[in-house]
């Protein structure tokens, strides 16, 4: 049987979304699959040498759990957003849930290519050495090599 | 309770990490060899059913007790 293929599209920064793809590219390179993950836009952030500027925000996320009901100009406070990532953290390590660096550490070490978009590097002014080493720059085409013949495909 | 090649103390970790280490166990053992895994997350019963099928490691064992679920994967050979 051919291996199958993962391809992901990771376009968010922020530290609740850069879970789907780091959780779903380490399981499927678990069982077996060759896994590709594309970062584009905001989800450059996520291949930072230091995963600790990410934040969570309850802001535009009316689906985000709150410990108590806030009006949302309150959310809109200096300091809020900081607070509920820290609430987030501190809730995640409580309940066993791996920190984004450890997933991402899992992720390389099980051979998931992580391609960095060469245009969204140069539109934000990052350099190469802003990245994790391993990581590779790549356009368009350079991800449709591998996600035209993927077995799935995920936007996130 | 069979004694095992290895053993995995996957308690207190939540998805996906109880099958990422079981994964990582895995590679250490040779065919045929056996890892007994004991994991509190509710959500590997069926991760574990799952990852075997997937992979073709035989689960030989699940059980729970006491909120501890008990997994004995056989590796393939």
């Amino acid at each position: 049987m051919a291996t199958k293929k993962l391809a992901i599209i990771a376009t968010k920064g922020a530290l609740d979304w850069g879970y789907p793809p780091f959780i779903l590219a380490s399981t499927a390179a678990a069982l077996g699959y060759d896994v590709q993950i594309f970062f584009t836009f905001y989800g450059l952030q996520l291949l930072r040498k230091s995963l600790n500027h990410l934040k969570v925000t309850s802001l535009g996320n009316p689906g985000m759990p709150m410990p108590m009901p806030m009006p949302v100009l309150l959310q809109a406070l200096p300091g809020m957003q900081s607070f509920m990532t820290s609430m987030m953290k501190s809730t995640m390590k409580k309940k066993g849930v791996a920190s984004l660096e450890d997933l991402r550490s899992l992720c390389i070490e099980a051979d998931v290519k992580m391609i960095g978009c060469q245009m969204t590097v140069d539109l934000f002014g990052f350099s190469p050495s802003d990245f994790i080493p391993g990581m590779e720059l790549g356009g368009a085409a350079t991800f449709f090599e591998f996600a035209g013949e993927s077995d799935i495909c995920l936007f996130m | 309770m069979a004694t095992c090649d290895k053993e995995l103390d996957a308690r207190g970790l939540n998805c996906p990490l109880p099958i990422l280490r079981t994964k990582k166990a895995l590679n250490d053992l040779t065919g045929g060899q056996t890892l007994r895994v004991v994991a509190t997350d509710p959500g590997a019963i069926k991760d574990f059913q799952a990852f075997a099928k997937q992979t073709g490691n035989e689960l030989v064992e699940s059980g729970e007790a006491n909120g501890e679920f008990t997994f004995v994967l056989r590796k393939k050979a």
